[in-house]
């Protein structure tokens, strides 16, 4: 069992808060996150689950709150971002990876152009990156001569040769085939028991179920209900999560 | 004189160019005249041409197909200077103004050939099957279905071409025509002075700019993703 | 038939005028390797600015696309060359053309590479941001690539029309190709030098149009 309570939270997020124009989409989130633990969010569209985890990374920046990863003030002025988002490794919902490298190249960018890495050494790292994943093989493969399962194992590939603390997945299988999602999941599963700490936005509830240590339920910008997968799946306190779990079972 | 008066008197000299101003407001009038008449010889050619090349007549196709590359690869200066000075040797005088149209004509033919020969081959074929299968001949299928739709996808670069091609008017400076360029250099050389030269290139932005943003609009009315 | 060959296709006089049109034809390639890089250096500068976060750069940036598309190149390369030495200010012909391209050509080469980095997905930028890459760092690693990529026939398209435009330098007296066979002319009272700088400038330039015409007939294919 992990100790998830003898070390200060390695994610820590107050009050967040974030508008586009007129519409509020967080209103005073708090997210706390346990090393090692895997926190998954769940909620209909709309409910600002993505932009949360956007806000962890910074790719948004909210109006107002407060944001530590790994003890850094994520939203100082004075922190190096590119330097701390090293530490944080985000998976999107479309792979984004680039289509004009090969998937070592995709991995090796950041590896030699952030952390100064040799070419040599790079690519180790990124062969070392593919084998976890299971694309070993098919390091000189461009992206569009990959499946979409594959394309999102090298796009993990690529976040964690960076050897992040925290990983956030944006609804890493929402894009793919239903016969293609088993590989990202298990992917998922086997960093996970590598004791890599995880934030989870997705609607695959059986893996929530089986992998996830929390679970929080967000729905118009603000967090409903948090809790251990059973507690939340078997007996949600609030009646818009039990109407949203009613519907995604259904399916 | 302090540098800006020395450069005002240089370059925004009143005087000279109220004097000059009748000039190169002929040279305007001639420049949008040689322009018009650019654009609709140059854009019809190019449309006959590509209809007659989508009739798919083989050694004719080959012909058109290398008038238009050479067209397109000649520079538009040395065909308005081989026209001028060329054609007399062969008994055939052109004046000034008529080399420059031509010349310009030619390319916008050219140019405008391809592009419209591109839309018309970019309809789908399934197209052409709907409109023959529904009893519509050859020639109302191209006027009635195809026409229209590549109208829609060869408008934006059509339009950029265009612009780019009437602005070469200004080359008919190099075979004596009066157009704007021409009437400031010669203004210029009357006075001692640039300022017909600023004037004439304020002539210019008058003409082009909105041209220029016309083009810009189009470009984002029709666009497409790529 | 035979006057017209004597007029046109002299071939005494263009072998005569051989060793000048070889001479322009060598000026004609320099000038192109001179001022496509500096058309593509300040193309590269106006696309960045008119894709840059803040509105009223890229309003100042299209402002200056859109003034010098508007400018022919020849009033251009005219005032740079007899205007500017009124303000005591002679850059001589070779730096006319120099700047006239720079201005010119940087406009047209701005516009088809703000286009390109607009057809890169936002998801590329986020995702190498997300890996630690800063700023410039993301555009000169995988946004610019794929941009260029994106847009090569309208580049290869454009700086076949630059090439083409240097033609006009012979206007300023730079003996480029052009130039020189206007002299040949002159002396010969003959056009078949031109005829050959035709020629000459044909052969230069066919291969790319060649290229145009299939990259931008599968483009536009693409598209219907």
């Amino acid at each position: 069992m992990r100790n998830a309570h003898s070390s200060p939270p390695i994610v820590q997020a107050h009050g967040l808060w974030k508008r586009f124009g007129a519409l509020t989409v967080l209103k005073g989130v708090d997210l706390e996150v346990a090393e090692k633990q895997l926190v998954f969010i769940i909620g209909p569209s709309g409910s600002g689950k993505s932009t949360l985890l956007r806000c962890l990374n910074r790719l948004e920046t909210p109006d107002d709150g407060a944001i530590t990863i790994d003890g850094i003030n994520l939203l100082s002025p004075k922190t190096d971002i590119n330097k701390a988002r090293q530490r944080i490794g985000m998976v999107f919902q479309s792979f984004n990876l680039y289509p004009h490298m090969t998937a070592r190249q995709n991995v090796t960018l950041a590896l030699r152009k952030v952390l100064g890495r040799g070419k040599e050494e790079a690519d180790i790292a990124a062969r070392h990156a593919l084998d976890r994943v299971g694309l070993g093989e098919r390091m000189d493969h461009f992206p569009a001569q990959l499946s979409g399962g594959q394309q999102q194992r090298v796009a993990i590939a690529r976040a964690i040769a960076l050897e992040p603390r925290v990983m956030l997945f944006d609804e890493p299988t929402s894009a793919l085939d239903p016969e293609l999602v088993g590989g990202v999941l298990s992917v998922m599963r086997e960093l996970r028991e590598s004791g890599m700490t995880m934030v989870v936005v997705s609607h695959e509830m059986a893996f929530a179920r089986a992998a996830a240590d929390t679970v929080i339920f967000m729905a118009d910008g603000e967090k409903l209900e948090e809790g251990p997968p059973a507690q939340i799946f078997e007996q949600p306190q609030h009646e818009r999560t039990r109407s949203f779990i009613r519907q995604i079972d259904r399916h | 004189m302090t540098g800006f008066e020395n450069f005002a008197f240089s370059f925004l000299n009143m005087k000279v160019m109220a004097q000059y101003l009748p000039q190169i407001a002929q040279g305007f009038v001639l420049t949008v005249w040689l322009a018009v008449l650019i654009v609709v010889a140059g854009l019809a050619s190019g449309l006959a041409l590509a209809l007659v090349r989508s009739f798919g007549i083989r050694p004719l196709n080959w012909l058109i197909i290398f008038v238009v590359d050479l067209f397109r690869a000649l520079p538009p200066l040395v065909i308005i200077v081989l026209l001028f000075f060329g054609l007399p040797a062969a008994g055939l005088g052109l004046s000034g103004f008529a080399a420059t149209w031509l010349s310009l004509t030619l390319v916008l033919m050219a140019f405008s050939e391809e592009i419209f020969w591109a839309g018309l081959t970019s309809v789908h074929k399934g197209q052409w099957e709907a409109s023959r299968s529904t009893g519509l001949t050859f020639t109302q299928t191209l006027r009635h279905v195809v026409v229209p739709q590549a109208l829609r996808i060869t408008i934006p670069p059509l339009t950029n071409r265009t612009i780019a091609i009437t602005k070469g008017t200004a080359l008919g400076s190099v075979v004596g025509v009066s157009e704007i360029l021409g009437a400031s250099q010669s203004a210029m050389s009357f006075s001692a002075n640039p300022s017909p030269l600023m004037l004439g290139a304020i002539a210019y932005l008058v003409l082009f700019i909105p041209v220029v943003a016309f083009g810009r609009w189009v470009e984002s009315r029709f666009a497409w993703k790529r | 038939m035979d006057d017209f060959v004597q007029a046109f296709l002299n071939l005494d006089i263009i072998s005569q005028a051989s060793p000048i049109l070889w001479r322009g034809l060598w000026q004609t390639l320099l000038l192109a390797v001179m001022v496509v890089p500096l058309g593509l250096i300040g193309g590269v500068i106006l696309a960045l600015l008119s894709t840059a976060p803040l509105r009223w750069v890229r309003i100042l940036a299209a402002g200056w696309v859109d003034l010098f598309r508007a400018i022919p190149p020849l009033v251009l390369l005219v005032f740079l060359y007899a205007g500017l030495p009124f303000a005591g200010l002679d850059v001589g012909a070779w730096g006319a053309v120099a700047i006239g391209f720079f201005l010119n050509t940087g406009a047209y080469y701005g516009e088809v590479l703000r286009a390109g980095i607009d057809s890169v997905p936002r998801g590329q930028t986020e995702a190498a941001r997300s890996t630690g890459l800063s700023q410039a760092q993301t555009l000169a690693f995988v946004v610019l690539p794929q941009a260029v990529r994106n847009v090569m026939p309208d580049l290869i398209s454009n700086t076949v029309e630059v090439v083409k435009l240097t033609s006009i330098a012979s206007v300023v007296a730079l003996p480029e190709l052009l130039f020189q066979a206007r002299q040949a002319q002159n002396v010969t009272y003959n056009a078949s030098p031109i005829v050959a700088a035709a020629v000459a400038y044909f052969l230069l330039l066919w291969p790319l149009v060649r290229l145009m015409s299939r990259l931008e007939n599968k483009a536009m294919a693409g598209r219907g």
